[in-house]
């Protein structure tokens, strides 16, 4: 008996299994931050809006744990999470926001119409510090600990179930 | 074949269009006055994914963040980075993803041993075929 | 009325298909044309004819517009041209399914009429592996895509008025692919027969020579306007990325390439027997995963398209019968079924095989390439594979073969010596030499760019070697084919490389009146017009480009704008010459009221589809000269028939 004239039988079983494995996994097109656990990179951010003041590396790294929420006028899915930050800032949590590509006036209409619940808002024309932080798209949260350190990453919209989530995450960046 | 993936993404291309009207980064589309350097860039940019695009180079999206990217290539490379340094930076942030050119690591070793077992493979057919004594 | 007509065709034509799959097997097992067995071919052809009729039932009701029928409601408009109603009947996954079985049932139809070369048990059980194909596809049409189904209520206006979908290319070059997948299944089901019946004959391989020449046609056509579509359709003036869709289709013509050259061994050395069967097996399985892979989304992003899963199941499960089937039988058969004629390294066959081998190298590179992603996402790895990784990894192999190309076909059969062609081969060495030398000399071309453009030339006057000597008038329309298709491998090669080593771009940003330049070309911008199209509206660059100081062109490119839906799109101008294209795209205002242009100088670049134009017009020349020479051996077969009853009559 041969044994290479099985090998093409045994290839096509192992691409069949891989095949149907991720079939029946959900397809998930994240690209997850390489950055958590590591220290927010040095930015100096002009404020996006006349009420908040911009940010800067050194707003976050002194004190508490806080949020930063990446996100922009422009985009949809931010309108949907706009109650579930309100609702954090409700329950103790600063939010830091950094709008991307966008415009003051286009931040001022959002804001007015959804809500403001950032302490501080910066102005990142150019994704400067969203590619410095490693995300990849609007909306996304990132937990910063007292000391500046990234401690950990939501993509996508916040949905209600994740308020206790990152609550919890919160908790865990200030013990 | 690509007009197929454009067909496909036409279907999708509204909802990525909405990405502000903000203007786009200086070096989006702007070329390094330095044809060396430009060059430099170029070669680099046409290797790193467009994290917003499905498969498409950075050097080759429209998307508003392929042109961010695009200009943080330039600068880089205009502030006298060495190409694999801005490669290694990304990819500290995006992981493997983000880099069209893989290179070997414990995630990738089997795409460079493979080709080496095909040359094996290659080398023992052709000898059984043609070695000593069988033709 | 007219659907439902469609649906139940495809379900008499999916009975039938039973019926062949029953007569052929039953055929297989008895050896003889007896009972039922006698109804497989009119089961076959009865089924090409009632696949036909319901792809014209589709054809219907899309040129009707037939609301009531969902696909025409998701997929068509009352507005649209005809031209672009009748393309969207294929325009989308349901009605693609459905002409690509037809094609398949239209084969079959065809090799049951005309057929009579091979044994009848050998083909009775290719009718039946036929059949056992078409049945797959026909329950995926009527259990998970049905094109005929109705909407409760009917839709008031079609949804399908994308203008980026109206593209004459778009309408005619996927069905393209599919009529290619389409000759490399019946190839696939020749192999199952060969196998079941252990007749691997030359007799085998000239009844499979046509499908896979023809096949290989139309994969080369369709990959080539795929490619050219591309380039001039995004914007950016790429032609190929290797893109997982890309690779789809490449990886067929790959194993396509290596099964038509041995099938050619086969059919006139008897040799490579069960490399043929193999190949003929592995070419339709990279048609079914290239399937699997476009429309399972299981590589492309979910964004992208909304996915069913239920469907990337059933094409799987079909890949799973068919191919691990066929890989079952080929594994406790390959045994039994002897290698063939022997040969020396030095001759035709030596080469052929090396070509074959390298070909199959390429083929699995691109494979791993295209999976690997894939695979390490089981392990929540993400890893991107692109031109970095395969154009060198590939070029491993394929600057080799392609060396062995330019001698191969000066070599004879069997037996021969590299010492009879070493004028040959000195020649073709020293074009190599002196093209490295002269193209080095160039500022900055890569190396993989000077070893494709010294190998392009020495291909070039190496494919017309095998001419030298011969008397053209008499030659055979088949060798023809493959001087032309191995010429257009080299001018193929020389515009990738070309492209690759010498393109320029620049991006500028001018004001009305101000110029630039771009490789030996100056643009002046002359003027910006608004311009309105149907549905859109669009800003159009008025420039004139000269070439080296030359009488100047017009070119106005646009930026297009269009509200329903919302979308921007880029209409890029190309300026061909003899020796290039200007590429310009027009790009959007900046801030102090310049404007942003693209362009690219691209020396050579049409050369590339030329190229692959060549060398489906060798495949075409291939392929009638190895049908006139099949037709006249069978008038010669039934002259000495009637002869010889002639003779018995006289006794």
């Amino acid at each position: 008996m041969n044994w290479r004239v099985w090998l093409p039988l045994m290839l096509f079983a192992l691409f069949l299994g891989v095949a149907a494995y991720q079939l029946t996994q959900p397809k998930d097109d994240v690209v997850a931050s390489g950055m958590i656990g590591q220290e927010l990179p040095y930015f100096e951010l002009p404020p996006a809006h006349s009420e908040n003041p911009g940010v800067t590396t050194a707003d976050l790294r002194h004190g508490k744990p806080r949020l930063l929420n990446i996100w922009a006028s422009w985009c949809l899915p931010c309108i949907a999470e706009a109650p579930q930050l309100e609702a954090l800032k409700e329950q103790g949590a600063e939010i830091v926001g950094i709008a991307i590509r966008d415009d003051p006036e286009d931040v001022a209409q959002f804001l007015a119409r959804h809500g403001n619940p950032y302490s501080r808002i910066g102005r990142d024309d150019l994704s400067e510090v969203q590619l410095g932080i490693g995300s990849s798209g609007v909306p996304e949260t990132f937990v910063i600990d007292g000391n500046g350190v990234i401690t950990y990453q939501h993509i996508g919209d916040i949905r209600a179930d994740d308020v206790p989530v990152l609550l919890e995450k919160l908790r865990e960046a200030g013990a | 074949m690509r007009l197929l993936a454009a067909f496909l993404m036409a279907l999708v291309a509204a909802p990525v269009l909405a990405q502000g009207s903000a203007p786009p980064a200086p070096y989006a589309y702007r070329q390094l006055d330095d044809p060396a350097q430009e060059a430099a860039a170029q070669e680099l940019m046409e290797t790193l994914r467009c994290l917003k695009c499905q498969s498409q180079s950075i050097a080759d999206s429209d998307a508003p963040m392929a042109g961010d990217m695009r200009h943080q290539v330039r600068i880089r490379i205009a502030a006298g980075e060495q190409p694999e340094e801005v490669r290694a930076w990304l990819m500290q942030r995006y992981g493997d993803y983000v880099s069209y050119a893989p290179v070997v690591s414990a995630r990738t070793w089997p795409l460079f041993v493979l080709p080496i077992v095909f040359l094996l493979a290659i080398a023992a057919v052709l000898w059984r075929r043609f070695g000593k004594g069988r033709a | 009325m007219i659907a439902e007509l469609g649906h139940a065709a495809l379900w008499m034509a999916a009975a039938l298909a039973v019926l062949q799959l029953v007569a052929g097997a039953l055929g297989v097992r008895d050896g003889e044309a007896e009972g039922i067995t006698i109804l497989s071919r009119p089961a076959a052809i009865l089924q090409g004819a009632l696949a036909a009729f319901a792809f014209a039932a589709l054809l219907w009701v899309f040129a009707i517009t037939d609301l009531s029928v969902k696909l025409v409601a998701a997929n068509s408009h009352s507005m649209k041209p005809m031209v672009f109603k009748l393309s969207g009947a294929w325009g989308n996954h349901e009605g693609s399914m459905l002409l690509w079985v037809t094609v398949m049932a239209l084969a079959g139809a065809l090799i049951a009429a005309v057929e009579r070369r091979l044994p009848e048990r050998t083909m009775q059980a290719t009718l039946a592996a036929q059949g056992f194909v078409a049945l797959g596809f026909y329950a995926f049409l009527l259990l998970s895509s049905n094109p005929f189904e109705r909407l409760p209520i009917p839709a008031a206006e079609g949804q399908g008025l994308n203008p980026l979908l109206q593209d004459i290319g778009l309408a005619f070059h996927p069905p393209t692919l599919y009529f290619g997948y389409v000759g490399l299944s019946v190839a696939f089901s020749f192999a199952v027969g060969a196998m079941l019946t252990r007749s691997v004959t030359p007799d085998f391989a000239r009844a499979m020579r046509p499908w896979v020449l023809g096949a290989w046609v139309l994969l080369t056509l369709g990959i080539t306007a795929g490619s050219y579509w591309a380039y001039y359709e995004l914007g950016w003036g790429g032609w190929w990325f290797w893109d997982p869709v890309e690779n789809a289709s490449l990886m067929p013509w790959l194993a396509a390439t290596a099964l038509l050259h041995s099938v050619s061994v086969l059919a006139s050395r008897d040799a490579l027997r069960v490399w043929t069967i193999m190949l003929g097996v592995i070419a339709f399985s990279m048609s079914m995963l290239g399937t699997f892979l476009v429309r399972s989304g299981v590589l492309t992003s979910v964004h992208a398209f909304a996915v069913d899963p239920k469907r990337g199941s059933f094409i799987l499960a079909l890949l799973a019968i068919y191919i691990g089937g066929a890989l079952l039988l080929f594994a406790l058969r390959a045994n039994s079924i002897s290698e063939g004629e022997r040969f020396s390294v030095a001759s035709r066959e030596g080469a052929l095989v090396f070509n074959n081998v390298m070909l199959s190298a390429i083929l699995a590179v691109v494979l791993l390439g295209t999976l690997y992603p894939l695979l390490t996402e089981a392990f929540d790895v993400r890893v991107s594979v692109g031109p970095p990784y395969f154009n060198p990894v590939s070029a491993i192999f394929a600057l080799p073969m392609l060396a062995v190309m330019a001698v191969g076909p000066l070599l004879r059969w069997r037996r021969d010596s590299f010492g009879r062609i070493s004028k040959e081969l000195a020649l073709i060495a020293a074009i190599i030499v002196a093209g490295l030398i002269f193209f080095a000399l160039f500022e900055r071309v890569a190396i993989l760019p000077l070893l494709g453009l010294a190998l392009a030339i020495a291909l070039g006057v190496a494919s017309f070697l095998p001419l030298r000597g011969r008397n053209l008038r008499r030659l055979p329309v088949s060798v023809w084919g493959m001087v032309v298709a191995h010429f257009g491998i080299a001018v193929a090669l020389f515009g990738m490389a070309s492209e690759s080593a010498f393109s320029n771009e620049k991006l500028a940003a001018l004001e009305v009146g101000q110029s630039t330049q771009v490789g030996p070309w100056e643009v002046k911008l002359d003027g910006i017009e608004p311009v309105a199209g149907p549905n859109w509206t669009a800003i159009e660059g008025r420039m004139l480009a000269s070439y080296k100081g030359g009488e100047p062109s017009e070119i106005a490119p646009q930026s297009r704008n269009f509200w329903a839906p919302p979308q921007q799109t880029t209409e890029s101008v190309l300026l061909t010459r003899w020796n290039g294209q200007l590429y310009a795209v027009m790009g959007s205002e900046a801030d102090d009221g310049r404007w942003q242009l693209r362009l690219w100088w691209k020396p050579f670049v049409t050369l590339i589809w030329y190229g692959g134009m060549l060398m489906a017009l060798g495949g075409v020349l291939a392929i009638i000269g190895r049908v006139r020479r099949d037709l006249k051996r069978r008038s010669i077969r039934r002259k000495i028939e009637v002869r010889r009853a002639d003779m018995e009559e006289l006794r």
